[in-house]
């Protein structure tokens, strides 16, 4: 009798720690796929949101190219191309096109569709071909981040009419029924720099911006990277001086991002004079910032290369240097090289210490050195997040993906390098 | 000539002494009879030679590009009559720019006095010359390397000893960059800090209530006090730190359990990569997804419910950063999981254990120190944590433990007080160095007693 009770109770507890079993499992699936939903979501928001702006609304309008209304007598006159008024040009395709509108508030609303930089864009057009001079063309111009918004969502069958008027909702949808109303490539995009105006805003200036940055955090802290990781492994003695030195490496490597912007500032700025919001300071603080990864990444391949080849090269009467640069560092190479890719990823994607020493200014120039005040794509990102105009959203969200291609080539080919080079013992 | 032409042509020299020195000990070897007789390889004597010649040139150049700035400055500014005279380091500062300025030309009109024209004449012709003596001091520098390099060649000297010495300096020299780095955090953000303790008692920063560091600029001003309590920074920080702890822990530890010890390895091969992807998402991007799309939805979310949510709640910001932590805590759990011994695990389960009882009664307590080592870590990196906060959460500094209203954090006000008009001697700019010391000294302690935990541990399996 007891016996069957005992194996009762054993069987009822064996159903309630399977049971706890099943559910323990469970969390596990639930943590899991939290993450991964959390991933999705964020690729999901960013993409849906971003995608619309690789592509920009354009306006089909009838442009006469008639040198009197902007008022130039001599194509060949810099001061006078300079002051001209080639607005007065798209000013004049929007009235032929709308013949009806004839107060100044409407003809004000008017002028409103067409982006502010169309008369810089038509006198280039102009600059380009001077045979165009009172001819007249059917040109796709770009329209006002405005319109773009709306002609996106209206598209999606959900139009944003609340920065426009009634009078602008009825040209557009004529323009529309007209079929004077399309989407094309934003190559402004690519190939511009930021600007106050959503439509004309690109990221060519703080991708040029990221790449001097980059290639000066490269430059630095990729060789100082490898010589102290090949200094600690190879000929350190073990003394104070070298585990003072590994404490400081190992802190510096959880020490916050934004504390290396303090020391750009304290140091390199204010103390150095070295100029502000040049890639120069921010490749400085950068490489600071890596440098404890390339090394931690650097040591972790040199340890990898096998004694029995150090062996076999003192054996034949290398010296221990001989052995380092003849054997071990090319050996070690491929696994450098991807620790030191993978720091420059971060270095990427910080932004902290880069606003700390004035890479957050507005920058429309493409710099072109090192010393020329730039930004970078990520702080582009936190600079157009941050603008109040509702295409900016769009911008940042394209901006991102953009980044995020980046890091992933990046990425990528620091797998492909492992997979391709790296030997196993 | 500019610092990068310089550069450039010492880099050209170090070549020519490289080809050089290469070249005389072959032609003194062929003169005694052969290369044998050479006490090094040909390389070495032309490494020595190249480091006779650029070295000492390079050290020069250095110490100039240090001083440089000082010392034009003071020059020029010594020159000036009394009553221009800046009074304090702020005047001088402006003042050089203003120089600097009017120098280049981009600074005319009438009213310029005589002097200053005078003094920005002199400091171009200071930078001028010191050009020129710069670069004439690193050309006869570099000619008498090049010649006391070609002079030392010799049969019996080991140039290979010597040249490898040099280059074990000069590593060792990369190595220590590091102490340097942490002698410049500590030096830049102590001195800052001890000047605005100057003027704000340490205590009155440390337990003070209240912050709001705007300071007057007329002396009649109302409501800019300049207060400059860090408690409710501290707590805004703590707090956010714990909603993304209360998120992150959990979901890193058991997905590293689920992916250690339950997960088919197809499983594994397709969810590591994913999560390190979610490592190594950008900061800036998760701030976006924060103040973009968790926040009005939670806002939303709120409100349905009848709650009264703020757009920059702590509760976002937080809830972001633990997506952001998770990787970190799960990559951290899964190394000390894999590394408890096979033996450990096969014991429990052979004495009738199930597999969840013999993760939460053997291995997870084996592995506890490493977990409580990571969790500190994340803890360090969630304080530190800037780009998130500064987009999602607010600036307003709100002493609350109500996840659902704004909080500041330090990282933000330190941000904020240093991204706008700065003057380096208002309380106000030094605020954000004072705030970066404590961020500091507190994420260094993390770390370190973290390290430590972790080493300890990993001591009893090893």
């Amino acid at each position: 009798m007891t016996d069957f009770n005992q194996a009762e109770r054993i069987q009822q507890s064996l159903k309630k720690r399977y049971r706890a079993e099943l559910r323990f499992r469970w969390y596990g699936r639930l943590a899991v796929g939290f993450a991964m939903l959390c991933l999705l979501a964020l690729f999901t928001d960013i993409i849906s949101k971003g995608i619309g702006a690789f592509r920009t609304t354009a306006i089909s309008l009838e442009v006469t190219y008639d040198l009197e209304q902007v008022g130039v007598t001599d194509l060949a006159n810099k001061d006078e191309l300079l002051y001209a008024d080639w607005d007065a040009l798209s000013k004049q395709a929007l009235r032929n096109q709308f013949p009806e509108v004839t107060g100044r508030k409407d003809k004000r609303e008017l002028y409103r569709l067409v982006s502010n930089a169309t008369g810089f864009e038509l006198s280039k057009a102009l600059k380009a071909n001077p045979d165009l001079v009172g001819k007249t063309e059917q040109i796709w111009v770009l329209a006002d981040d405005d319109i773009d918004t709306w002609y996106k969502s209206w598209l999606a069958g959900n139009p944003y009419e609340e920065r426009l008027t009634e009078n602008q909702i009825a040209w557009l949808t004529q323009l529309v029924a007209d079929q004077k109303l399309n989407l094309q490539f934003n190559t402004r995009f690519f190939t511009g720099g930021d600007s106050r105006e959503p439509e004309q805003a690109g990221v060519r200036g703080a991708l040029m911006g990221s790449l001097l940055t980059l290639a000066v955090t490269f430059l630095l802290s990729f060789p100082i990277g490898i010589a102290s990781a090949i200094y600690l492994e190879e000929f350190a003695p073990k003394n104070r001086l070298t585990d003072f030195i590994e404490v400081n490496i190992n802190n510096l490597a959880a020490v916050p991002s934004i504390i290396f912007g303090l020391l750009g500032l304290a140091i390199f700025i204010n103390f150095f004079e070295l100029p502000r919001s040049a890639p120069l300071i921010g490749g400085l603080v950068l490489s600071l910032m890596t440098l404890p990864t390339v090394i931690i990444t650097s040591r972790a391949a040199i340890k990898a290369v096998p004694p029995s080849i150090r062996e076999a090269a003192i054996g034949l009467g290398a010296s221990q240097q001989q052995v380092v640069w003849h054997h071990v560092l090319p050996l070690a190479m491929p696994g450098m090289l991807t620790g030191g890719i993978i720091g420059m990823a971060q270095a990427l994607g910080e932004t902290a210490p880069l606003l700390m020493i004035g890479m957050v200014a507005f920058i429309v120039d493409i710099p072109n050195g090192v010393t020329d005040p730039a930004t970078v794509l990520p702080v582009q990102i936190f600079l157009w997040a941050d603008s109040p105009e509702r295409a900016f959203v769009e911008k940042t969200s394209a901006a991102i993906m953009v980044l995020l291609a980046f890091l992933i080539l990046m990425n990528a080919a620091a797998i492909y390098l492992r997979k391709r080079l790296e030997k196993r013992w | 000539m500019q610092t990068a032409s310089l550069i450039l042509l010492l880099a050209g020299f170090g070549v020519l002494a490289f080809v050089q020195g290469r070249l005389r000990s072959l032609s003194i070897a062929r003169h005694a009879g052969g290369i044998r007789f050479l006490n090094s390889l040909p390389f070495y004597y032309g490494l020595q030679s190249l480091f006779w010649t650029v070295l000492p040139a390079l050290i020069l150049l250095a110490i100039w590009l240090l001083f440089r700035n000082s010392l034009i400055t003071t020059l020029v500014i010594n020159t000036l009559p009394a009553d221009l005279m800046p009074s304090n380091s702020s005047e001088q500062s402006l003042m050089v720019s203003q120089l600097h300025n009017i120098a280049a030309g981009a600074l005319t009109g009438d009213a310029i006095s005589v002097e200053m024209l005078e003094a920005a004449d002199r400091l171009t012709r200071f930078e001028r010359i010191g050009r020129w003596v710069i670069s004439g001091a690193l050309l006869s520098f570099v000619g008498l390397g090049l010649l006391l390099g070609y002079r030392r060649i010799q049969l019996n000297l080991n140039a290979r000893v010597q040249s490898e010495q040099v280059v074990k300096i000069i590593l060792m020299a990369c190595a220590s960059i590091a102490i340097f780095t942490t002698i410049g955090i500590i030096f830049s953000v102590l001195f800052e800090s001890i000047q605005f303790f100057k003027s704000v008692s340490p205590a009155d920063f440390v337990f003070g209530l209240e912050w709001s560091p705007q300071t007057a600029i007329r002396a009649d001003q109302v409501g800019s006090s300049g207060l400059f309590g860090a408690i409710p920074l501290f707590v805004g920080t703590l707090l956010i730190t714990l909603i993304a702890m209360v998120i992150a822990v959990p979901t890193g530890l058991m997905s590293a359990i689920y992916l250690s010890e339950y997960a088919s390895k197809s499983m594994r091969t397709w969810i590591k990569p994913a999560l390190e992807i979610l490592a190594g998402i950008p900061t800036v991007v998760y701030g976006f997804f924060a103040a973009l799309t968790v926040a009005p939805a939670l806002r939303n979310m709120g409100e349905s419910l009848g709650l009264s949510v703020s757009s920059e709640s702590a509760l976002a910001a937080g809830a972001v950063m633990g997506i952001m932590i998770i990787p970190f805590i799960s990559s951290l759990a899964d190394d000390v999981i894999t590394a408890v011994p096979r033996s450990l695990r096969e014991g429990s389960l052979a004495m009738g254990a199930t597999q969840s009882e013999t993760i939460l009664n053997v291995v997870f307590p084996a592995a506890l120190p490493g977990i409580v080592g990571g969790v500190l870590l994340a803890v360090s990196r969630a304080i530190g944590e800037t780009m998130i906060v500064v987009m999602a959460a607010g600036l307003a500094a709100n002493l609350t433990a109500n996840p659902l209203e704004t909080v500041t954090t330090v990282t933000v006000q330190i941000v904020t007080l240093l991204t706008g008009d700065q003057e380096f001697d208002s309380p106000k700019t030094l605020a954000a160095f004072a705030l970066g010391l404590m961020l500091f000294v507190v994420t260094l302690a993390l770390n370190f007693v973290a390290l430590h935990v972790v080493k300890k541990y990993r001591e009893q399996y090893d």
